[in-house]
């Protein structure tokens, strides 16, 4: 079945293999027409369908049945048909049903973004920027769990998790003795590994990566620091583990390497799994061959706020919601 | 999170494993983790309340990580994960019950009993809470006591009172 | 009288005995079926009944049979759906304490009409009750050779087994359903693969309610054609509705389809009136998760004709005007009920319910139930009305399962038809809390519409 269908989304028009989803057919246009995903991850089995965030609007079938889909449709988990027409940033309709769930994934966020390692980076951030509503309309008290470090390398920040199920995945699929799983049903579900059991496993250092927020943070990363400030660098080592091929990215500030990650393509997912020799304990210069500065997305919060400026993070200052609610956290931030 | 409470080791007794091997028969050789919600029933009925020592166990009977079975353990509203009293009352508190009393039944029993909903009482006999409907609507308010699941229908404050004492002589 | 097809025997004494049942005509479907019929005979009567599924989507059995994929050398399973959690459904736990037989014989009948060798009954965990009376019955009819091996020495080989759930609405939704009795958390699963070509164990499956599968009893034994007759237009056959609330007389009822809804509530037949000589408010006609009519709407629709037991009529004018017949559970609330308060109660359950896999209904049902207890206790604003609105509408049609439009219906429809009990809960906040509302003009009666002229 190796036939190409034809898919049209916002008025571009791709051939894609049949079995593609809507999604990859958008990545493979690429640009702004591209839905944003928070919980599909395409080398994770069984992701996605889960945030919302992704949400299409399908006007017309295929060319065999061209009626349009009633509802909605996560673009992540709907295969195209030949033919089909999709509308992401074409139609009010699904901006409004997007913010919508930017909302609500907002509802029992805790809003820390100055004093959260993933600021920069972070997919949560960067949606709240581009629909965040003005003013939060829930009035309630907010969900909140203890912060937890998982092992010597590892920090859970359970209240920024968004249960996009990706770390879950990950340890299912990539780590080879699952300790960590989510407990609890509805919104007291919670990422955990139970017992406090360190993740010990070779790959477990990879959840860190998946995350689309703060929620899982590399303990190892040293001094504090805002990736804005930081300067990535492609490297690579000869590592001797069999899975992992010693590809990454080194996150400097001045002469010192942060922090290790894997490298990210332009949708923020790992190009290849990294082992854990690799990420938490390779910070010298001297361990690895550096290739060159990592490439940014010119559209990524971390692009238009690269490098040494000292500014707080501007996506925090237009959103009178987020400023509100980082009064105290903001004023911090002027230490750093 | 789970605490880890102080837990003894579990050891699960000859006629328990035989119950669990016959429950395993039930599927396909490859699929026996199909067995785990019954097999955490049967854990249940024995002790009164499921432990993290007897999940590991029950994660070691089928082979299965650990973390499996406490994912399973709570995400389900009927596996205690702490002491209940020896009756755990189940009392339904949704919409249709409500519409004939319910409510009423659930504050006569947390004066009855001295003890708010999840607690236990003194003499460790009893302990109650709110269930989501029990699909007796009609016959309501009701209530069903654990272990056994005994039902009890179109309950009164009386007919309460008279179960209660009922148990306590019971024993 | 009303025909009556599953509990026609309901209370003769030891019917839920192999015994008793065999004599008042048990099995027989069993032998018609097994020795006369192909299974893609029973299939085809199943199809002619116009039978539709029982357990709340109303989708026709017989073509959701015809849809099961059958690869050679690859096992079919048939799973019942016997999870009955929905707030004012106790039909299927009330035909499987009773005639267990009933449920089992269909399951016998469906399951060789598909192929099966291996069937799951899987009942909600807190029914311990009826599972042990199930699995006693399916000891008996083993030891009497309708189950095991070769059964009437026709060749055919099926295991019957019954599996406790763990305590989760949502394990009624049927993936959800199959994760659970893999072991797994009750997560509905992300559609397609629909479960026909992919479900327990990856393998094609059928999940069907327990009333469903009952029925086909009556289908084989007296054919499709006769099942059809019974009931109005596409609702064919007969139903039971679990009736709660205040009434007379609640309790399960066995109604032919097509039922006048005022008759099934005033008649002596059936739900013998409101109860305490009090007056109707308001009904939810098929279990919790469907829109709450108030009672001039339950009574008629919109253009003054009698509204009917039948999936047609009650849907009848949409969401403006009209519901669902869904599960079957019909909730009356009297006069002096508050709505206010029941929605919040069923928002509280559906809080509570939900899996907390996609974001609308995780969070979406939380804060639902949150800006309704605070307008219950008076302590809500205007905008609040408005918030809950654009909340459901968040959440309605953008979730991974139903439960999220089941957790969105009830509070919109109760803001649609009674938005002004909501208004007097926020403008008399104190009054609000000792008094209700009462029943307002929600049972005047709706005139009939005059016949439009022909042109
Ligand atoms: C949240 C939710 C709960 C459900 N609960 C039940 C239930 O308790 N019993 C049931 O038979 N069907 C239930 N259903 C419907 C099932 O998904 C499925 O449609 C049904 O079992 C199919 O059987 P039928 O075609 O015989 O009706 C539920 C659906 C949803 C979305
Ligand atoms: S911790 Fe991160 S990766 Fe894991 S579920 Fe939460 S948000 Fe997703
Ligand atoms: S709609 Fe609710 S219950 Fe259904 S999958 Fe999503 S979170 Fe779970
Ligand atoms: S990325 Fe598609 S639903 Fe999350
Ligand atoms: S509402 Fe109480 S049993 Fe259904």
């Amino acid at each position: 079945m190796s036939e190409k269908v034809k898919v049209t989304i916002d008025g571009i028009t791709v051939e894609v293999d049949n079995g593609t989803t809507i999604l990859n057919a958008a990545r493979q246009i690429g640009g702004d027409i591209v839905p944003p995903a928070m919980c599909y991850y395409s080398k994770l089995q069984g992701s996605g369908g889960k945030c919302r965030t992704c949400i299409v609007k399908v006007t017309k079938g295929s060319e065999k049945d061209p009626r349009p889909m009633p509802k909605l449709v996560a673009s992540c988990r709907t295969t195209v048909m030949d033919g089909m027409e999709v509308l992401n940033i074409t139609s009010p309709e699904v901006l409004e049903a997007r913010a919508g769930v930017v909302e609500i994934l907002l509802i029992n966020h805790p809003l820390d973004c100055p004093v959260c390692d993933q600021a920069g980076e972070c997919d949560l951030q960067n949606l709240g920027y581009e629909h965040g509503l003005q003013k939060t309309r829930y009035e309630f008290e907010r969900r909140t769990f203890e912060r937890i470090d998982i092992g010597d390398k590892i920090q859970l920040h359970m209240n920024r998790c968004i249960l996009c199920y990706r770390c879950v995945f990950t340890a299912d699929q990539i780590t080879n003795k699952r300790v960590h799983g989510i407990l609890n049903r509805g919104d007291h579900s919670e990422i955990s590994t139970y017992i406090q059991q360190a993740v010990d496993n070779d790959f477990s250092g990879n959840v860190i990566d998946v995350c689309p927020v703060g929620a899982l943070t590399d303990r190892t990363f040293r001094f504090k620091n805002r990736v804005w400030f930081t300067k990535p660098v492609d490297a690579h080592r000869d590592c001797d583990h069999e899975k992992c091929n010693g590809k990454v990215t080194l996150w400097y500030k001045g002469a010192d390497v942060l922090r290790v990650t894997a490298r990210k393509d332009q949708f923020g997912e790992v190009e290849e799994f990294i082992c854990n020799t690799c990420r938490f304990d390779k910070k010298a210069t001297a361990d690895w061959v550096i290739e060159h500065p990592t490439h940014i997305d010119d559209t990524s919060v971390i692009a238009s706020n690269h490098y040494e400026t000292l500014k707080p993070l501007h996506v925090i200052q237009p959103n009178e919601a987020l400023q509100a609610a980082n009064e105290i956290e903001l004023h911090k931030t002027v230490k750093y | 999170m789970l605490k880890v409470e102080e837990q003894t080791p579990v050891v699960f007794s000859s006629e328990l494993l035989a119950k669990f091997d016959d429950i395993k028969s039930r599927y396909p050789a490859d699929k026996s983790k199909s067995a785990l919600l019954p097999l955490l029933h049967l854990v249940q009925a024995e002790y009164l309340w499921v432990s993290t020592p007897a999940m590991d166990k029950v994660a070691e009977y089928l082979n299965i990580q650990p973390i499996e079975v406490y994912e399973v353990a709570t995400f389900y509203t009927m596996y205690f994960l702490k002491p209940q009293g020896k009756y755990a009352l189940e009392v339904c508190r949704t919409g249709p019950c409500c519409l004939v009393g319910a409510e009423k039944i659930l504050s006569h029993l947390e004066n009855k009993l001295g003890v708010k909903e999840g607690e236990v009482t003194a003499d460790g006999l009893f302990s109650f809470r709110g269930v989501e409907c029990l699909a007796a609507c009609g016959y309501g308010p009701v209530l069903q006591i654990s272990p056994e699941y005994t039902f009890y229908e179109n309950l009164t404050t009386e007919s309460v009172d008279k179960l209660i004492e009922d148990l306590k002589n019971k024993i | 009288m009303s025909r009556k097809l599953l509990l026609e025997h309901i209370n003769v004494p030891g019917i839920n005995t192999l015994e008793v049942y065999r004599q008042k005509g048990g099995y027989r479907a069993v032998e018609k079926a097994l020795k006369t019929l192909t299974p893609e005979e029973i299939v085809e009567e199943v199809k002619k009944s116009g039978l539709r599924g029982r357990g709340g989507a109303g989708f026709p059995t017989g073509m959701k049979w015809s849809f099961l994929a059958k690869p050679e050398g690859v096992a079919r399973y048939l799973v019942c759906n016997a999870d009955e959690s929905e707030p004012g459904t106790f039909k299927d736990r009330y035909l499987m304490t009773y005639i267990p037989h009933a449920l089992i014989e269909g399951m016998i009948v469906s399951s060789f009409a598909l192929g099966a060798k291996v069937s799951y009954i899987y009942v909600r965990g807190e029914m311990m009750p009826q599972i042990r009376i199930l699995e006693k019955a399916i000891a008996e009819a083993k030891a009497a050779g309708w189950l095991g091996k070769n059964i009437l020495g026709t060749g055919y080989d099926l295991e019957l087994y019954v599996q406790p759930g763990g305590g989760a609405y949502i394990c009624g939704e049927e993936t959800a359903l199959l994760e659970s009795l893999e072991g797994k958390r009750g997560n509905p699963r992300i559609k397609p693969p629909f479960p026909a070509i992919a479900g327990l164990y990856g393998c094609p499956t059928v999940v069907n309610n327990v009333e469903s599968i009952a029925a086909v009893v009556p289908i084989i034994n007296d054919g499709g054609d006769e099942y059809a007759k019974i009931g109005i237009g596409r609702s064919t056959g007969t139903k039971l509705i679990s009736a709660s609330g205040n009434l007379v007389k609640p309790g399960v009822y066995e109604i032919e389809l097509g039922l006048p809804v005022e008759e099934f509530i005033y008649s002596d037949e059936y739900c013998g009136g409101i109860a305490n000589g009090k007056r109707l408010k308001a009904t939810v006609a098929g279990g919790s998760s469907v829109p709450v009519l108030p009672a001039n709407l339950t009574l008629k629709l919109a253009n003054g004709e009698p509204r009917l037991m039948s999936y047609e009529s009650l849907s009848e004018g949409g969401f403006a005007t009209g519901t669902m017949l869904g599960s079957g559970g019909f909730i009356a609330f009297d006069e002096d009920q508050c709505i206010v308060r029941n929605t919040w109660n069923f928002s509280r359950f559906y809080h509570h319910e939900s899996c907390g896999q996609c974001s609308p209904c995780r969070e979406g049902t939380g804060w639902m139930e949150k800006v309704l207890h605070k307008i219950e206790h008076g302590h809500g604003t205007m905008e609040d009305v408005d918030l809950l609105w654009d909340i459901q509408r968040k959440i309605e049609g953008n979730t991974i399962c139903p439960l999220g439009d089941a957790a969105a219906w009830p509070v919109a429809s109760a803001i649609r038809h009674f938005r002004d009990e909501f208004e007097w809960h926020i403008k008399e906040p104190i009054k609000s809390q000792s008094q209700n509302y009462g029943i307002a003009n929600y049972a005047t009666p709706i005139e009939k519409a005059p016949v439009a002229e022909e042109k």
